[in-house]
């Protein structure tokens, strides 16, 4: 069965939940494409060890990305491939770049940390924590004067919410009644400092409560709730309400490819893979009557999917070093002078 | 001799130091249980305990901010920056605050602290984790900088570094972490601010720092079997500069080519070849000649990371030219 059989099976099947279905869906794709990715890095085919999986997280990216709409931008954090992901990212163009190869999204020239897709509002991924915050306040800004009826939506994790740049970006967003939304991924963990270590203030909404926008922190394990939530929070934000949207769960592994979290505990983490999004999602569509076997079906043709991602980014070139001056600079400017040619320049008047 | 790694030496000097002066702590993100980004301070939590190793929030501005009021009260920080990349965040507590204070009060007091990062590419992280920003650093008055580019340096000048009165970056290189050497800790060092001369030969200076020195050593031996004798003279702090040994070795060869992994353009090497084209004009039979990283980006593709900075077959090539 293909996916558009899949599809009309279930709109004629009453008993579907086809809103939690699709939700499910999308979920199982982010697990699915972080799970390759994660072999990708073993087989040595990744560009570099710098790669950080939303495994635990994809309620999150799922939720907010569906109370999103065409034309919506957003920024993302280093974990942001599921958030990609779930604004329809092509997950070929994804795979290359995260294998540093020149079909990838950003020609292989970002990497993981660094992928995004402008034609699809993703104005970024990015490796400094907070960086990408305050873009979303002048994408607001943008849409507002244009009233283009769009939003902007940051996605970052817990850990940024000790950097002052968000609060300087959300008291503007709020000043200035912008169509912003600030979403942080709150995975308990910024690499192995649990979130308790690093705050007292840990009822994040309530700081963005204290800036006068809309804050809500929401458990994420029912992917459900979160989407109901994000859809509030954008429907304001889209009339000039910014709002701030905490989602809790748990950062199934470690922080990078490389950290095998010594400093948590096996009990700890066995609880914490018990919350788990994908799972529950599962289970609430199978007790509303759908069979596994329709669910393994879905499972099965998104794993296909992702191998075909796979086989793409390893069948692709990496970028030629004739393109390391690309894009340095716009289109027809004057490219930077290589320092074998200035060399050669240097040395050949004697 | 042990045989120890940067990294090793690194903790070692760190340990040592702490020992002798109580007024020394760490204070950086994950230095602590989690024992450093990169596994400098592994282990360091548990002989001194948290309040001497300081795990702190994401919130660079203040980390530096913080370690400069202690600094101004009696304490001895060492606060570690994750990245050299994330510099810019802390730039004015760095270059407004750190770097003047003794200069805008009068002398009145100064800013002991060292601010540990690391920088540099070679493990394929992308334009964001991969630079080399040290001209941002020598370009502050005020700021010393170090850049230790053997296992002997790292502990070394991180110990020297602690017993400075004004502020010391003091820049690792992410490749460098694993380099092993035989080291003899107890053999007194080369003073503070005195370059190393590694090699000497009577046909090109090669000029360079951290990781390069690696590379312009393998260009060294290859340049040798061609009966080409590089001297090679390793700056080791930047700040201070040691020009003496510089236009000493300068003035009796008369070719010189300076190395570094940062970007060409008004980088640390283009201060260098100005001073040596100024002071050592006399002696000078060829254009001081720049091997460096070039002005771009650096890309998370091995390929182009690699293409982005000097190798040692270009040291080779380029020091080959300029003596023929
Ligand atoms: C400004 C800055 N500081 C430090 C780092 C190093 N670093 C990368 S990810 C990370 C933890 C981030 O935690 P969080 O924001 O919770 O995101 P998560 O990794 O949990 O998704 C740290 C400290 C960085 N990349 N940028
Ligand atoms: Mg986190």
């Amino acid at each position: 069965m293909n996916m558009t059989e899949i599809k009309l099976k279930h709109i004629h099947d009453a008993r579907t939940n086809s809103r939690l279905e699709d939700l499910y869906r999308q979920m199982r794709r982010v697990r699915t494409f972080e799970e390759r990715v994660g072999e990708l890095f073993v087989r040595g085919q990744s560009a570099g060890s710098m790669l950080h999986l939303s495994i635990g997280e994809e309620s999150a990216a799922v939720g907010v990305c569906s109370a999103m709409k065409e034309g919506d931008s957003f920024t993302t954090h280093h974990r942001g491939h599921g958030i990609f992901l779930s604004r329809g990212a092509n997950p070929n163009l994804m795979m290359a770049e995260i294998a540093g190869k020149e079909t990838g999204y950003c020609k292989g020239k970002g990497g993981s940390m660094h992928i995004a897709d402008m034609g699809l509002g993703h104005l970024g991924a990015n490796a400094i924590v907070g960086g990408g915050i305050p873009a979303v306040v002048g994408a607001g800004l943008a849409a507002k004067r244009g009233k283009t009826g769009a939003i902007s939506v940051a996605f970052f994790g817990d850990g940024a919410m000790q950097q002052g740049i968000l609060y300087e970006s959300m008291n503007m967003a709020a000043l200035w009644d912008l169509p912003v939304l600030f979403v942080c991924i709150n995975n308990q963990y910024g690499m192995g400092t649990r979130i308790d270590q690093a705050t007292k203030a840990t009822n994040l909404h309530e700081r963005a409560i204290a800036l006068g926008l809309n804050g809500i922190s929401v458990d994420g394990l029912n992917v459900e709730t979160v989407q109901e939530t994000a859809q509030k929070l954008t429907d304001d934000a889209r009339v000039g309400k910014p709002g701030f949207l905490a989602v809790s769960c748990y950062r199934f592994f470690g922080h990078a490819r490389m950290d095998k979290s010594p400093y948590r505990s096996e009990e700890e983490e066995t609880e914490g893979r018990k919350r788990d999004p994908v799972l529950f999602a599962r289970d609430n569509i199978i007790k509303e009557g759908v069979s596994d076997e329709v669910l393994d079906i879905i499972d099965q043709s998104i794993s296909d999917e992702m191998d075909s991602a796979i086989d793409f980014a390893i069948s692709s070139s990496p970028p030629p070093l004739s393109s390391m001056f690309r894009d340095v600079y716009g289109p027809n400017e004057p490219e930077p002078e290589p320092v074998q040619t200035r060399i050669n320049r240097i040395l050949a008047r004697e | 001799m042990v045989e120890l790694t940067y990294r090793d030496a690194l903790r070692q000097a760190l340990y040592d130091a702490m020992i002798e002066d109580e007024s020394i702590f760490i204070i950086g993100e994950e230095v602590g249980r989690y024992g450093g980004a990169y596994g400098v301070t592994k282990g360091l939590i548990d002989k001194f305990g948290p309040e001497r190793l300081l795990d702190t929030p994401i919130s660079e501005p203040a980390i530096i901010g913080t370690a400069i009021g202690a600094a101004m009260s009696g304490l001895r920080p060492v606060a570690e920056l994750m990245y050299v990349d994330f510099i810019g965040m802390t730039m004015d507590q760095l270059g407004n605050q750190a770097a003047k204070i003794r200069y805008m009060f009068g002398g009145q007091i100064g800013v002991p602290l060292v601010l540990r990062t690391q920088g540099g590419a070679g493990r394929s992280a992308g334009a964001q984790h991969s630079q080399s920003l040290e001209a941002f650093i020598m370009h502050t008055p005020g700021l010393r900088l170090a850049m230790p580019a053997t296992v002997s340096d790292a502990y070394h000048l991180l110990r020297q570094s602690l017993t400075k009165p004004d502020p010391v970056v003091f820049i690792e290189h992410k490749s460098l972490y694993s380099l092993k050497e035989d080291v003899d800790l107890s053999i007194e060092p080369l003073p503070w601010g005195k370059a190393a001369v590694r090699r000497h030969g009577s046909d090109i200076v090669i000029v360079t720092y951290s990781r390069q020195l690696q590379f312009v050593m393998q260009a060294a031996q290859a340049l040798s079997k061609q009966n080409i004798e590089a001297t090679v003279i390793d700056l080791r702090t930047l700040n201070p500069l040691d020009f003496d040994t510089i236009r000493k070795e300068v003035e009796k060869v008369g070719k010189v080519l300076v190395v570094s992994e940062a970007v060409l353009t008004s980088g640390v090497a283009s201060e260098l070849s100005a001073r040596i084209s100024e002071e050592c004009f006399d002696y000078l039979t060829d254009p001081v000649v720049r091997v460096a990283g070039e002005d771009c980006p650096i890309s998370v593709s091995a390929d182009l990371e690699a293409g982005s900075i000097p190798s040692p077959k270009v040291i080779e090539e380029t020091a080959k030219r300029l003596v023929m």
